[in-house]
């Protein structure tokens, strides 16, 4: 092989690294030897090659595609490194903004907004007056209430908090006191006593905990909710042993576990801004809804998943879309959980028509607005059934919902 | 068999009747020549394990197929001990006055080979095929001791000692997406995605696999399915499900599509009743005019 060809497989496969695909020296070594069993003349068969070697997940062959495209054209179709440079000014992560992420420090409100009454359009929000302790204010004050030094304070509870989420019983089987023989321990046992069985060594299932999947409508009337629920999430993902899958939507579904994953929160965060192009915008759950079912939930609703539906339900789209794609992802999932921020208020009721046609496909709904609402969502998921139970298809207040209410007045 | 270019092995795939794009006959030809393991990945039904199967056929090799589980484990996935033989073995011996020693006992003649020590074992001529199928039906406890396999080809077994593998088999593993495998594992392998074939592939698909349907009839069902695979369906079918459904029509002595046929035999290819009803009256007819028109 010639130096120039090794030469620019380096650069490529830098270039690929730049980019954020997942290319070590190893694989480019592999490479090298796979180009002795090729005619490296015939391109599409290099490609093939480089492409099979390089890349192992197909959401990567795009990207993979056009580097290709643009880094191996011959010298006469334009500069390699010029051509490098245009590319790398657009990789997935850096999707142009539409608005801007609502991440910012949350005193950029307007003063009369926070002093005034709830615009007519806005959904009817809890005022808290409660004086325990600052701690006990802050437990039960809405976040949509708060001041920003008072959501940084919040951060940290919420990051102290422990999740864990109910188990299930997987089909592995490990040694242990279950009604399952272990032949294998028993017939070592047996040795010693010439063969002579005394003691059945016996097997049990082992037990794990259930995947967690959240899908968050991040559109305009969450708004208040947005900032912090991501902390939630954020917080859910890094504190939960087992793998948690986040999705967020107003207009259309973006997939957030990559940019979440073993990040510090507010990198996190900054890389969830920029990957998701339409904060704050319409919404429209049904779509969203069936763009995870068609599009993801085969691949991660497996092995008995919990789902957390974050959503106020002010939706603007098709109704019936949104109760057929709420019973299929019912269906497909062990339990749903529907947080909706605006449960906190005594006042209100499920009555939008999107809520309602939710409703009878949701396992439990639950208040997600102040920090004693997550601590109670806490103990619910570590509290989870393995068994699911009937499900009733109707909706029933539970009493520490109205708890809540009563207590937060 | 002579396979020493990626344009023998796509020709000798075709006589297989496996028809495969380039890029996955580079991959297969790589995988073969490193001796890599090859990852497959794509939708149900086009055509994954029957990749390995046609290896097999090509370098006319044994075929050792695993089929992947939740809480599959090492006495199902490589080896377990024979229990009752060891129990009869002890009880003959005792009988007899003797004491059976436990290296007897814990040997080779009372070792079940499961399908990845059969595949590291050096009992054949040539190396076999092993095929992992479905990975992602398996645990990460499962996937973790795969990797651990595949990349030195060589088992442990406490009483016996480490087997390894003089040739070793050619890997094929394949993936449906339920769930997403873990990239440790990805890297070790060839990955490719199978997608589904446009029109001209499927539909060269379905006459050299059934090849008594009539061309119109074939050229028709491809059209059909193309369709679909572009409606808005929850589970478009594969091209298993396409064959089947010709082979179905076949048996039902159609020479083209017939709306009442189609309406009949649509559980064939959709596997969810909102879809069926989709694709249902109205839109069948429609859907049937468009085919009619373009093939």
């Amino acid at each position: 092989m010639s130096g120039n060809l090794l030469h620019n497989l380096i650069l490529f496969g830098r270039l690929l690294r730049g980019l954020g695909l997942d290319v070590n020296p190893g694989r480019m070594i592999d490479l090298v030897h796979a180009l002795g069993h090729i005619e490296i003349g015939r391109k599409p068969d290099f490609y093939h090659a480089a492409r099979s070697l390089l890349v192992h997940r197909h959401e990567d062959e795009p990207l993979f595609d056009q580097a290709f495209e643009m880094f191996w054209r011959k010298p006469s179709e334009g500069g390699v490194t010029l051509e490098m440079g245009g590319l790398q000014a657009r990789p997935r992560f850096r999707r142009p903004l539409v608005t801007p992420p609502p991440l910012r420090p949350s005193d950029a409100k307007p003063p009369e907004d926070a002093e005034g009454q709830s615009p007519a359009d806005q959904p009817p929000i809890l005022q808290v007056t409660v004086t325990y302790s600052d701690r006990e204010v802050l437990r039960h004050k809405d976040f949509a209430e708060m001041s920003g030094e008072e959501l940084d304070a919040v951060k940290r509870l919420m990051a102290a908090l422990v999740w864990q989420l109910g188990e299930r019983r997987t089909r592995r089987r490990k040694p242990g006191k279950g009604r399952l023989l272990d032949l294998r321990r028993t017939v070592r046992k047996s040795l010693r006593y010439g063969g002579e069985v005394l003691e059945w060594a016996r097997r049990e299932p082992k037990y794990k905990p259930r995947p967690l999947v959240i899908v968050a409508d991040i559109s305009g009337s969450m708004e208040r909710y947005t900032r912090l629920l991501l902390h939630f999430i954020y917080s859910l993902t890094a504190g939960l042993d087992q793998p948690v899958e986040a999705f967020v939507f107003s207009t259309r579904l973006t997939r957030i576990t990559r940019q979440l994953h073993g990040r510090e929160v507010e990198a996190a965060l900054r890389e969830v801004g920029q990957a998701v192009s339409d904060w704050s915008g319409g919404t429209r759950i049904g779509e969203a809804l069936k763009a995870f079912n068609f599009d993801w939930g085969r691949r991660v609703l497996g092995h008995g998943a919990v789902v957390l539906f974050i959503s106020d339900g002010w939706d603007r789209g098709d109704v019936d879309l949104l109760r057929r794609e709420m019973a299929r992802l019912q269906r497909t999932c062990h339990r749903l959980i529907w947080l909706n921020p605006l449960l906190g208020s005594p006042e209100y009721e499920p009555l939008t028509r999107g809520m309602q046609a939710a409703l009878p496909y949701i396992d439990d709904f639950l208040p997600v607005h102040n920090l004693a609402s997550l601590e109670d969502l806490a103990r619910r998921l570590t509290d989870l059934d393995e068994r699911r139970g009937i499900r009733a298809r109707r909706f029933v207040m539970t009493s520490e919902v109205k708890n809540y209410a009563r207590r937060s007045i | 068999m002579n396979l020493n270019s990626i344009d023998d092995l796509q020709a000798a795939l075709r006589e297989q009747l496996y028809i495969a794009d380039r890029g996955l006959a580079t991959a297969i030809y790589l995988a073969l020549r490193l001796n890599r393991p090859l990852f497959l990945e794509g939708e149900a039904g086009v055509g994954k394990t029957e990749v390995a199967k046609v290896i097999a056929r090509l370098l006319d090799t044994d075929l050792i197929r695993l089929q992947c589980y939740e809480g599959l484990d090492v006495h199902h996935a490589v080896y377990e001990w024979n229990y009752t033989r060891q129990m009869m073995h002890i009880r003959v011996h005792e009988a007899r006055g003797e004491h059976a020693s436990e290296a007897e006992l814990f040997g080779p003649d009372f070792l079940l080979r499961r399908p990845l020590l059969q595949a590291i074992e050096n009992t054949r001529e040539k190396a076999p095929v092993l095929l992992v199928d479905e990975v992602d039906r398996s645990d990460e406890e499962f996937e973790a001791f795969l990797l651990e396999v595949l990349s030195d080809f060589q088992i442990t077994i406490p009483e016996i000692g480490t087997i390894k593998a003089e040739r070793p088999p050619v890997a094929v593993i394949t993936s449906n997406r339920t769930r997403e495998v873990h990239d440790a594992l990805k890297r070790r392998c060839l990955y490719y995605w199978i997608d589904y074939p446009g029109f001209d592939k499927e539909f060269e698909i379905v006459r050299a696999k059934v090849p008594q349907a009539p061309a119109q009839l074939a050229r028709q069902i491809t059209g059909f399915i193309q369709e679909l695979r572009r409606a808005d369906l929850y589970k478009v079918p594969g091209v298993a499900e396409t064959l089947d459904w010709t082979a179905a029509l076949v048996a039902l002595d159609q020479q083209a599509l017939e709306p009442g046929v189609v309406e009949e035999t649509l559980g064939v290819i959709l596997k969810y009743q909102d879809d069926v009803e989709k694709v249902r009256g109205e839109n069948l007819r429609a859907i049937l005019d468009r085919v009619k028109v373009t093939v």
